[in-house]
């Protein structure tokens, strides 16, 4: 059998130069395309030519000072959940991973009272915080207290949206780089502690970057969960993109260009945050591939080259 | 306790659970000697190893190091747990290679080797990367320093890892079967470089099953079974005449 399909191409007695290879052709693949791309056409020109879109006053309206105002606002509650946010949940994680029980415990105990309930609850909560304690007190635990101050001045509303998405983004962060953790071989930090290297040094430099891996997809994720979830806010009547529409679209009545303004901003935010995403995890890709992904830029300039 | 030796293990026990790894384990190695453990898989062999840097800690019995008991420091009848601080301090004395290298993926060759010495010695970052490419030279690796670990083959990799622990400058080398996890054909190179190092007195304890290697290269030749130590002494006498049944058996079977 194996001697028989050895001789077969010999017998066929092409000479070799003159082969010539022809592509499989898949029909209904171009099919499925063809239909596809009807469909889209079929989308496109019903968003342009609805006259109910009102494209008119989604160009008026989406390069409004009030606007790129709220923009500004959902981008700084977005980065303020995000920095305190995974700050939290590394001490969190390390804490869950931690030799003493009762950081485990707390550690436990705050992932799952925070992911249970949800944002807008507590969000609700933090902005009615002045009820539960009127005033927050430093001092000696239980002791007298030194400094008094009203809760209303200390936690300004933008403090209570921030640290209201903090800390449910917290709860979900600590997973996230625990997650990272347990993904880095432990022969890493055995080496790591076999050279003697410092406990911070080696959690910094060797355990960290190498986690970084695994936590960059599912953090890109929830950075993008928690800019829509800035939307959330409005109901602390911070004004952010998505409370601004709303004020804009009672006044005026115009719904649809308005929630397409909205729309068209939290679009562009994701895709300035995908990029980034892109970029950093080439940066922590670093010598786990042999030679690393071109960037879009040099596929771009790849492909110019071909044509 | 004495401090003649370099590396001194007294009556050591350690047990996982139900597991006795280690039942009363003696060992003792001198400057510049090379002992090879020899055993059957299970026999405590690498616990032993790791015992000796700490990695783990011994249910029982003392070890030190270059007459420094390893994780406690005595004060009259009393020993004091040593903190982690004080014990990864310890442990630049002691060279360790890993099994499976356990090289830094997301760190170049020479990022690896000058980790530990910048951050663990406090030596001058430009001093020792001098260091580490001459010994990188050492090894025929000089043109890989700039290369990340996973570009190279696993017998580099290894040499690279020997450079790593070699860079802390340390007292005793300890390999953990640093040649099991290589392709046969690359074994070769980095038994090389442990006999190289053998040749200028480097005190080591080599965990091995290369028992070619290990009649030409040891001083002494310990065979552990069990957890216990059946027969230690020359190559010549352990490995071609040996006087326990299990030891023959062991080595009957391996040659």
């Amino acid at each position: 059998m194996t001697s028989d399909l050895r001789t077969r191409p010999a017998s066929a007695a092409a000479p070799e130069e003159t082969l010539r290879i022809v592509p499989a052709r898949h029909p209904l693949t171009w099919i499925a395309a063809a239909v596809v791309a009807v469909l889209v056409a079929m989308a496109g020109h019903a968003l342009i030519t609805n006259k109910a879109f009102d494209w008119p006053t989604f160009t008026r309206f989406v390069f409004q000072k009030s606007i790129l105002e709220a923009v500004a606002l959902t981008l700084e509650l977005t980065l303020f959940g995000v920095v305190a946010g995974f700050l939290l949940g590394t001490v969190l994680a390390l804490m869950r991973i931690s030799r003493n029980p009762l950081l485990r415990a707390v550690s436990w105990t705050y992932t799952w009272i925070f992911r249970s309930v949800p944002l807008i609850l507590q969000l609700l909560f933090w902005y009615n915080l002045a009820i539960l304690y009127n005033e927050v007190s430093f001092g000696i635990p239980f002791g007298p207290s030194f400094v008094s101050v009203g809760t209303m001045s200390l936690i300004p509303p933008f403090l209570a949206a921030g640290l209201g998405l903090a800390l449910h983004q917290g709860a979900y962060a600590a997973e996230i780089v625990r997650a990272g953790f347990l993904s880095v071989d432990a022969g890493q930090r055995e080496a790591a502690a076999a050279l003697g290297i410092p406990a911070g040094r080696q959690f910094r430099r060797i355990v960290l970057p190498q986690a970084m891996r695994t936590i960059v997809p599912t953090a890109a994720n929830e950075i993008i969960g928690l800019l829509k979830a800035t939307s959330q806010v409005y109901v602390m009547a911070l004004p952010e993109l998505f409370y601004q529409v709303q004020v804009i679209y009672t006044r005026s009545g115009r719904v649809i260009p308005l929630l397409l303004v909205a729309t068209a901003w939290y679009l562009a935010l994701t895709t300035v945050l995908s990029v980034a995403q892109f970029s950093v995890e080439r940066h922590f890709g670093r010598g786990t591939q042999r030679t690393l992904p071109p960037t879009p830029l040099q596929r771009l300039r790849a492909a110019w080259r071909r044509a | 306790m004495s401090t003649d030796y370099m590396v001194d293990v007294r009556g050591v026990h350690k047990s996982f659970g139900d597991l006795t790894v280690l039942d009363g384990v003696d060992l003792q190695v001198r400057q510049g000697e090379v002992t090879v453990l020899l055993g059957p898989s299970g026999s405590g062999k690498s616990t032993l190893l790791r015992l000796i840097n700490h990695l783990e800690r011994a249910d029982r019995g003392f070890i030190s190091v270059g007459g420094e008991l390893m994780g406690y420091r005595r004060s009259g009848n009393r020993l004091h747990e040593l903190k982690e601080r004080e014990i990864l301090k310890q442990r630049t004395k002691i060279g360790f290679v890993f099994q499976n290298f356990n090289l830094f993926g997301h760190l170049t060759v020479l990022e690896n080797v000058v980790e530990a010495p910048v951050s663990a010695q406090r030596r001058p970052r430009a001093e020792a990367e001098a260091e580490a490419r001459e010994l990188l030279d050492r090894v025929g690796l000089a043109d890989k320093a700039d290369q990340y670990p996973r570009r190279l083959s696993g017998g580099q990799q290894q040499r690279v890892a020997i450079v790593r622990a070699l860079a802390l400058e340390p007292d005793v080398l300890l390999f953990d079967e640093p040649t099991s996890a290589l392709d046969p054909e690359l074994v070769g190179e980095v038994l090389a470089v442990i006999r190289d190092l053998a040749r200028t007195g480097t005190t080591m304890v080599v965990v091995t099953h290369e028992l070619g290697f290990a009649r030409e290269v040891a001083d002494t030749v310990v065979f552990l079974d069990e957890g216990r130590v059946v027969e230690q002494g020359p190559p010549a006498d352990v490995l071609d005449n040996p006087r326990h049944a299990r030891t023959r058996a062991f080595v009957d079977k391996v040659l």
